[in-house]
């Protein structure tokens, strides 16, 4: 399956409208709705271009779970609306067009997209795609580096998500608040 | 040239939308807001990677009967991960957010600065 450059350049425009509507929205609930579809065509576009488990994670992961915590803060901080009208802001969009044309610059150089001669495809790839298969068992290859030869990675990926946890669990989880702490110890 | 633009627009694409994401993160003061900037800075990293990872006429990197040519399969694993460990950040952030709520009954940035200063003037006046 070819990457097909007309799905891939109407995705790309598609997520750059979604990212300005996200800058452009005050409107909290509209924009969180505006970053699930951004999320989800961003999933759209790593099918596209044949990473399919990339693109499961980011819809579940990325358009969903990311989405209901987003909501589920502003419900419970009660944040309806940015609170400032946006205008157009100097010295931010300096640092941002400075940044930019850096990043552009830096691109001139990268290797063309699908080059199989690209420094990317060298080193590791080769070996994952010929002899992934007999050594894991595992015909996704996907699969097979993330919980075997990379495994050690997947390990401190599932130690940050519990230090993520125990973070949340000692900010939010809480008995009870400052003051009552005290008014408990006080028979 | 064409050939040179078909073949770095993902980039230049990766680029206005990181821009996009450092932009909210820098000019809104709205905490939440924020976050989502930060949120669409990392998907741009997320998408340049998989760019990179993209073979001329592969396939998904799943073996079978018929294919000969597959995408790389490193730069996946590797946004899948950052994936998963972006959102855990990501609800840790909200979790931060929640809790400054709480103390200062905002989530503006500069409302939270002139909050601080007056504690920090109340303390020097003590």
């Amino acid at each position: 399956m070819a990457i097909d450059p007309v799905i891939n350049f109407m995705l790309l425009v598609f997520l750059v409208v979604m990212a300005f509507t996200i800058l452009r929205l005050s409107g909290m609930l509209a924009m969180t709705i505006i970053f699930g579809l951004y999320s989800l065509l961003m999933a759209g576009l790593f099918m596209v271009m044949d990473a399919p488990d990339v693109a499961f994670t980011e819809a579940a992961v990325g358009s969903g779970v990311s989405t209901v915590l987003m909501l589920v803060t502003l419900s419970l901080t009660k944040t309806r609306h940015e609170r400032h009208t946006r205008k157009i802001q100097w010295r931010p969009l300096l640092v941002v067009l400075l940044t930019g044309a850096a990043l552009i610059y830096g691109i001139h150089d990268i290797a063309n997209m699908g080059d199989t001669d690209a420094p990317a495809q060298q080193h590791v790839a080769d070996r994952y795609i010929s002899s992934g298969q007999q050594e894991t068992g595992v015909p996704n290859l996907v699969t097979a580096v993330l919980a075997s030869y990379r495994g050690f990675d997947t390990l401190g990926e599932v130690v940050v998500i519990f230090t993520a946890g125990i973070g949340i669990m000692l900010l939010l989880g809480r008995p009870c608040k400052k003051g009552r702490v005290e008014d408990d110890q006080t028979p | 040239m064409i050939e040179y633009a078909l073949t770095h627009f993902n980039y230049w694409a990766v680029v206005v939308i990181m821009m996009t994401g450092l932009y909210i993160v820098i000019s809104h003061t709205n905490l939440i807001k924020k976050i989502a900037g930060l949120n669409i800075f990392q998907t741009a990293v997320f998408l340049m990677y998989i760019s990179m990872g993209v073979v001329k006429g592969g396939s998904a990197p799943i073996i079978a009967e018929g294919f000969t040519v597959y995408s790389n399969p490193l730069p996946q694993v590797l946004m899948l991960t950052a994936i998963v460990v972006g959102v855990a950040t990501t609800a840790m952030a909200f979790a931060i957010i929640v809790r400054i709520k709480e103390e200062y009954d905002s989530v503006e940035e500069d409302e939270l600065f002139t909050l601080d200063e007056q504690v920090a003037g109340d303390a020097e006046e003590w």
